[in-house]
Formats: structure tokens, sequence, C-alpha cells
């Protein structure tokens, strides 16, 4: 029974972990949640994450209400990302710092089924933040919505499958690109129209190991 | 906290009703608990008889076509809202809603729509008016009041003014910047022959000069012309919206003392500049009002001087439409100085023919100005009779002398000659009392198609001059020819069902009942005339006479028939929704407004007009019964 064996969490952590103790692989009865995250660079390792935003879908619908939005108070700053996401050193939304904003995260994504645009990126985005709490890595099942449409393969040998091409293709209007809930709502968009898709395509109703 | 997908979807509710009456925070409240769906096509949202879902739905992209059982009632597309009658009754649906695209589609809960209903009057009454359209019997006890988007909604919110008429200002103002001197300001001034410039700042109005800032302030020798125009610039300006009343514009200016008020693109002086109301455009607008009007036209002496009138009443039509004044008030005030000014132009060419009538007479308008419904300028539609007299030919050969230099005056006006020459200079329609009546006799009773709308023209009279007399006894031998001739009422109604009302808007398009899309709507033969027809021969069904306007012919029928009153009703709101809607399209571009591109329509106007096309079916399927219609079809 080393230190080694088994850590002392954080009581949030522990109350993140805790709904993993009960598996759910209904689909009607499933939370995914979209998210998506804004960073000063594409470096998980040294690059910092600026927002989080995220919506979740239960029984195929969109709940607005049941969505997350924060801001992060930077330490370091990258002048040439703010033009992509334009979220200001200085601005005037409300932020909150990193270790809330994770605490908050986790507490409201629970045992969710995540599903983001190119997720390992955005993952390892928390993932680092975690580490940094000394914390391990996210226990939640991961889709990727890129990976979905290679499932779908809806076009063959399409090559590009950015988030951009991809609304273009599935005719979703683009509004708040690069703000981390404008994102993560056209990735959910994405998500029910892929899924959909995929349906159709297997003729029959989805299954949670489908994705 | 920031919410940035409820502020898009807020972005998007705010533009549709009842959403757009609903005030921010409200709507936010609605946004941040939708939710979205997807649904591809030919997928169902509700089926008939399906429990009610505790939600109605909203399309955002895509299109929802409702139906009963495979028939089409309505097609949905962005912005409209349907689910929404179960939801209000607390009932099982009554009809599918199916996409007939692939769609997205928000969900608002029905307890976020009792909370509007409970606190927005106004939302809630578009909510009740849309959801009256889709029931099944609107005439129910249920829904009494509740039939229609009523015009109430229409009218002022507070008219706490009489003089509630729009101020008309000058656009254009002219202007100078704060970096130039007085004297410079002073010359643009004069150039412009005007009594006033205004300061601005990136187009907002900063300060103002008049000749009474050059007298007082620089000719007292109290600033120098070279200083800036800032030095002497009244700071700040009274600003307003430009839908200011001429009783705001004159109380504003005796509070402050002031003889000009900026008009600015949203009433503040933040916002962009876009005229000028002058103290003296005050007074020109004093001399433009019903009263004056009548006054001025009694006193003129050409047709010329006429025709500057009736300008000048088209100008008070605007700003009356504008100030949403009850459209019945404006008919009554525009029929009164069309009148008024007939009755002038008969005068002076009675002096000008310089022989007095040799029998009594009537001048009549037929058609929409017999029913004074008639708002924009339009063909002339008039009739003469005449006493029965010894010397026939001879009156004939006056009047019609008369009428012609009548009818071309009237041209001099404004009213265009008739081009199927419906006038009382046409020999047909210039006629002693007996050959009218043995006309419409003739037509009575052995109509056919021409006759019958020459029937819908002539048996819409209304004197403007002369004997009242002869109206009454042309009236009688109708009632009388109808008495025994009965059928003629069937031939009538027929008549009346000729243009079925469109069935709904879908995009750039209007939705006939066979599902058919067309771009333009005939909102003259589509919606108003079956409205005018069905009045017109129920009321000769009764046998009353002197009721010759489609409001006051439903107005006459609730008395009669009481238990149609929410028919009528209904029949009364739509046509004055409809009139205006009309008159206001032929005021914005120039024309009658008898066909409107669907595609230029808003939503709110769709949606308006929609509301306008159940009364109409309504009123043909009581046509159809009454007059055992679906028999001589």
């Amino acid at each position: 029974m080393g230190w080694f064996k088994r850590h002392i969490y954080p009581d949030f952590y522990n109350a993140y972990a805790e709904t993993f103790t009960h598996p759910n692989n209904s689909l009607d009865t499933t939370r995914f949640v979209v998210f998506d995250t804004e960073t000063t660079g594409l470096q998980p390792k040294t690059d910092k994450i600026l927002s989080i935003g995220c919506v979740a879908i239960t029984n195929g619908a969109i709940d607005v209400a049941d969505s997350f939005e924060r801001y992060i108070i930077q330490t370091q700053f990258n002048a040439d990302t703010v033009k992509i996401h334009g979220i200001l050193k200085n601005g005037t939304i409300v932020k909150i710092n990193q270790h809330d904003a994770i605490i908050q995260f986790l507490d409201y994504i629970k045992n969710a089924v995540l599903v983001a645009h190119h997720a390992a990126f955005d993952v390892a985005m928390i993932n680092q933040a975690l580490k940094q709490m000394a914390l391990p890595k996210l226990k939640n099942k991961v889709i990727d919505t890129g990976q979905l449409y290679k499932k779908t393969k809806y076009v063959k040998n399409q090559k590009h499958y950015s988030l951009d091409a991809l609304c273009h293709l599935f005719n979703i209007t683009m509004h708040d690109r690069h703000t981390a809930s404008g994102d993560a709502y056209l990735t959910a968009i994405l998500f029910l129209k892929l899924s959909a898709l995929l349906k159709t395509k297997k003729n029959r109703e989805l299954k949670l190991r489908d994705f | 906290m920031k919410n940035t997908i409820a502020e898009r979807i807020l972005d998007f509710l705010k533009n549709f009703p009842p959403f757009d009456a609903l005030t921010h925070d409200q709507l936010f409240a609605i946004a941040s608990q939708v939710k979205v769906l997807y649904l591809e096509k030919d997928s169902f949202v509700f089926r008939q008889n399906e429990e009610l879902h505790d939600s109605f739905y909203v399309v955002k992209d895509g299109a929802v076509g409702v139906f009963r059982g495979t028939k089409l009632v309505d097609e949905c597309d962005e912005g409209d809202i349907f689910g929404l009658r179960a939801v209000i009754r607390k009932d099982h649906y009554l009809l599918d809603a199916k996409t007939i695209e692939e769609s997205i589609l928000y969900s608002i809960s029905s307890k976020l729509l009792e909370d509007i209903i409970n606190n927005n009057p106004k939302a809630n009454q578009f909510l009740i008016a849309s959801f009256a359209t889709n029931t099944r019997n609107p005439y129910s006890n249920e829904d009494k009041g509740t039939l229609f988007a009523n015009e109430a909604i229409l009218k002022p919110e507070t008219s706490a003014f009489t003089e509630v008429q729009s101020a008309k200002y000058s656009k254009n103002p002219i202007v100078c910047n704060t970096q130039i001197s007085i004297k410079e300001a002073s010359l643009i001034m004069s150039q412009n022959k005007v009594g006033s410039i205004i300061i601005t700042e990136d187009k907002l109005p900063i300060g103002i000069i008049t000749d009474k800032d050059l007298r007082n302030k620089i000719a007292t020798g109290l600033h120098s012309i070279t200083e800036d125009v800032e030095a002497i610039m009244s700071s700040p300006v009274i600003t307003f919206p430009e839908n200011i009343s001429v009783a705001e514009a004159q109380i504003a200016m005796l509070k402050n003392d002031i003889s000009h008020l900026c008009i600015t693109r949203d009433g503040t002086i933040h916002s962009e500049l876009i005229g000028i109301l002058s103290e003296h455009d005050i007074i020109v607008i004093h001399g433009n009002n019903p009263s004056v009007l009548i006054k001025e036209i009694k006193r003129a002496t050409t047709a010329k001087s006429l025709k500057f009138i009736r300008e000048k009443a088209q100008e008070l039509l605007k700003g009356y439409l504008k100030q949403n004044i009850p459209i019945s008030f404006v008919s009554k005030i525009i029929s009164a100085i069309n009148d008024a000014i007939t009755k002038r132009v008969i005068d002076l060419s009675i002096a000008e023919l310089d022989k007095q009538p040799p029998v009594g007479f009537a001048w009549l308008a037929i058609g929409s100005q017999g029913r004074k419904e008639q708002l924009l300028y339009t063909d002339q539609d008039n009739a003469l009779v005449y006493e029965d007299g010894i010397e026939e030919t001879k009156t004939k050969a006056y009047f019609l002398k008369l009428a012609k230099a009548v009818n071309d005056k009237l041209a001099i006006v404004g009213f265009e000659l008739c081009p199927a020459n419906m006038m009382a200079s046409n020999p047909k329609w210039c006629l002693s009392v007996s050959d009218w009546q043995s006309q419409f006799t003739n037509w009575i009773t052995h109509p056919n198609e021409d006759k019958m709308m020459l029937c819908n023209i002539f048996f819409d009279y209304n004197i403007v001059y002369g004997k009242p007399s002869l109206v009454s006894q042309m009236s009688d031998s109708i009632f009388q020819a109808i008495d025994n001739y009965t059928i003629f009422l069937n031939f009538m109604g027929r008549n009346a069902l000729k243009n079925p009302p469109p069935l709904s808007f879908f995009r750039s398009f209007l939705v006939e009942d066979t599902g058919e899309h067309k771009d333009q709507f005939d909102i003259k033969s589509r919606a108003i005339m079956p409205l005018v027809d069905a009045a017109r021969v129920i009321i000769l069904s009764h046998n009353v006479k002197d009721f010759n306007s489609t409001i006051a012919r439903y107005q006459k029928l609730i008395e009669l028939e009481p238990q149609n009153k929410e028919l009528y009703e209904s029949c009364i709101y739509a046509f004055r929704i409809l009139l205006r809607f009309r008159t206001k399209q032929g005021l914005k571009h120039g024309d009658s407004g008898r066909y409107i591109d669907v595609k230029n329509l808003s939503k709110s106007n769709k949606l308006k007009l929609k509301g306008c096309f159940k009364p109409i079916k309504d009123i043909q399927e009581l046509l159809n019964v009454r007059f055992k219609l679906s028999q001589i079809l």
C-alpha cells in the first residue's frame, strides 16, 4: 500500500470520477457533450486554453440550457492568435482562472460522451491542464466528428475535413466561428447530421459502439 | 455569464413574430432554453392524435409541411411556428407535421410560452391570432373575440395628441463640419437658400446655426465672422425620430424655445442625421388637414387647383397610414375629399355649360369608389341618373355633355379616365331612372358573366351629387327584381366564389390549394374582392338598402345574423388589414398596389396576410352552403 497505489485527489475530482461507476450503454439516455477549446496555439505542451465552450445533446436534441462557456485569465499571451479567436488579454468578457475553469468543466461534463472536431487536440489541451493540477487524464469516452465523418463515407476520397470544410459540405450556416461555444454548436449540428447519415448507412438504430 | 449559443438563437428569433415583440431579456430567457433538433427529410415532428409534446416548434433551417391526412394544410419555412395550437389547447395533435426538407428546428417549452402569454399582451395577441387560423372551427365560443390579429394591435399604443399626423420634414438637410468659419457656413446657407445649417461630426448632429443666431450673435458684434461655427452654434440639438407627430414637434419647439428639430435615424443625438423639421414646415402641415382641404376645395375655381389639393390629400393619406390611424377613419376622410372634389367639379362644369340641368339628376360613384374603399388615385368609375321627362333626347344630350366636362376635369385632377369607359359620359351609363330600372331588371333576370360583372360594379353605387330620391328608386327596382327572380342570388353567389384565397406563403412563393407555387399575389382579386363580393350578395339576399360599403355591410350582417357574428367580424378585420396593406403597397410603389411581389414580403406581413385567408375561406364556404352552390356548379 504505497503512496503510488492510491492518490488522494480533491473532492471535485472524486465527484467527477464517481459518475463513471455506473456505466450507461443506452444511446437514448446518453448525454453527449460537444466541446471545443480556443487556445493560444497548437502545442498542448506549451500553449494555453483561452476558453472552453460546450453544449449537451440528450435524446437527439441540442439542449441550449445545458451548455457551458468559460473564458480563462491568461498568464501567457500570444498576439498572433488573437486575430483568429478574437479574445483579448484584457477584454470585457468575464474570465476566471484555469484551475477554477477545469473544476467547473469536470463538474459540468460528468460522465458524458465527449464529442469534438479533431478531438485529440482538445482532449490533449484539457489533459495538459489536468496534469498541471496533478490530476489524471479525462476518463470520458470521446468521439471525433472528423473520424465519424470518415465512417459515414459520405464522399469518397474527401481529403479535407476541417470543421469549415464539413460545415460547407453539410450546408451548416457558420456563425461565431472560432469562438469555443460557436464551434461547439456547429460541431453539435454536424454530429447530429453525421449520426443521421450513419444510421441511414447502417439501416438500423445506432448503438453507442457504432461511433 | 456569456452565452454565445443563446445569443445566436436570440439573433435569429428576434426577426420573427411574436418574438420581435418580446424584450431582450424575455427573449434571452427563451433562447437559452431552446432545444435544437435536426431532422432528415420526411421525418415526422408529430403525428395526428399523438400525445402533446411539452413544446412547440420554430423552423430554423429547412421546411416543415403540416398535413391533414395526405392533404397539405400549410408549409412552414424559416421563422415559422408550428405545433402551437395543441400546446395552447392542451389537446392532442390534430394534424401531422413532417419535414419536407432536411430541417433544423428550435423546440421551445410550452411553460415558457405561458410566461410570454401572461407577460406580453402584444405577443399574446399574435399567438392567439396565429393559433386561431389553425383551428377547425374558429367560430366556436372558446375562441370568442380572439379570432384575428385584431386591428387594435395596429393602432398607436398611446395617442395623447389629437394631431397624430406625421410631420413632414425636409430630407437632405444642409450640413457643415465643425472646422469651418461662420462666414463659410453663412455662404453655404445663402447658396442653398436655407435659414439654418446643422453642424455634424461623423454624420451625427452636434449643433445648429440659424438666421436668428447670425442676427443675435454676429450682427450685434458679439462674435466675428472669422470664428469657427462652434463659437455660435446651439448645442446639443434637439432630436426626434422620423415619425414625429405634428403635435410632438410643436410641443418640442415651444418647450425648448427653438425653431428647428433634427430628425435622426433612431431619434437620439447618437444616430445619423436624416432631416430637419422647421417651424415653417409645421405651418405648412397645418394647411394640410382635412377640414382645411375641404374648404380649399369649395373655393377652388379650376381643375388645376383641385389637382393640387388632391395631391395634398395624398400626403395626408401617407401620414395617416404611417401613424396607423384606423383604416375606416382614413377611408372616410379620403372619400369625403374625393366627393368634395367631384361636387366642386360638377358645379364648375354646370357653370361652364351656362345652362341649368333640365331635370333633377344624381351623380353616382360606382365600384370601389361607390363603396368608399378607394384610397389611392384610380380610374374614374361613375354613372349618372336623371328624372324621366318629356324631352328625353335633349335631356340626355345635356347630361352627356355635362358628364363629359366632369370626366375631363376629374382626369385633370388626377383621376384617370376609365379604360373600360365605365363613366357617366358613356351613353350606356347616363340614363333616366326608368332606363336604369329596366337595365337592372334585365341584368337580374337574364344574368350572364358580363352582366354579373356589371352588377358587381353598378350595384355598389353611392350618390355624390344631386337628388337622393332618384337613387332610392334605382335601389327599389333592384330589390324588386331580385325578389321576383331569386335564382339571381345563386348566380351572384357563384360569381363570388370565382377566386378562392391562396393557402399560405412559403419562402418567396404563394402556396395554392393545389400545392402549386406562385411568386405574385393579386391581393385585389384573391383576397379583397372575394370579401367584397360575398358581402354584397349576402346583403342583397336580406333586402336591405343603403349599405354600400363592405365594412358597413358586414356590420349590418352581424346585426341581422347574430349567429354568424364571429365570422362577419373576422371578415371585417381581414378586410381592413387587406385594404390598409394594399394602400400602403400602392403608395410605396406608386401603383394600384394590386400585385404583391411575395419575394419582398416580410415574414410578419406574410403572417398578417395569411391570417386574412382563413375568413375568406370561411365566408366562401358559407356562400356555398347558403346558396346551394355545389348543386348549380
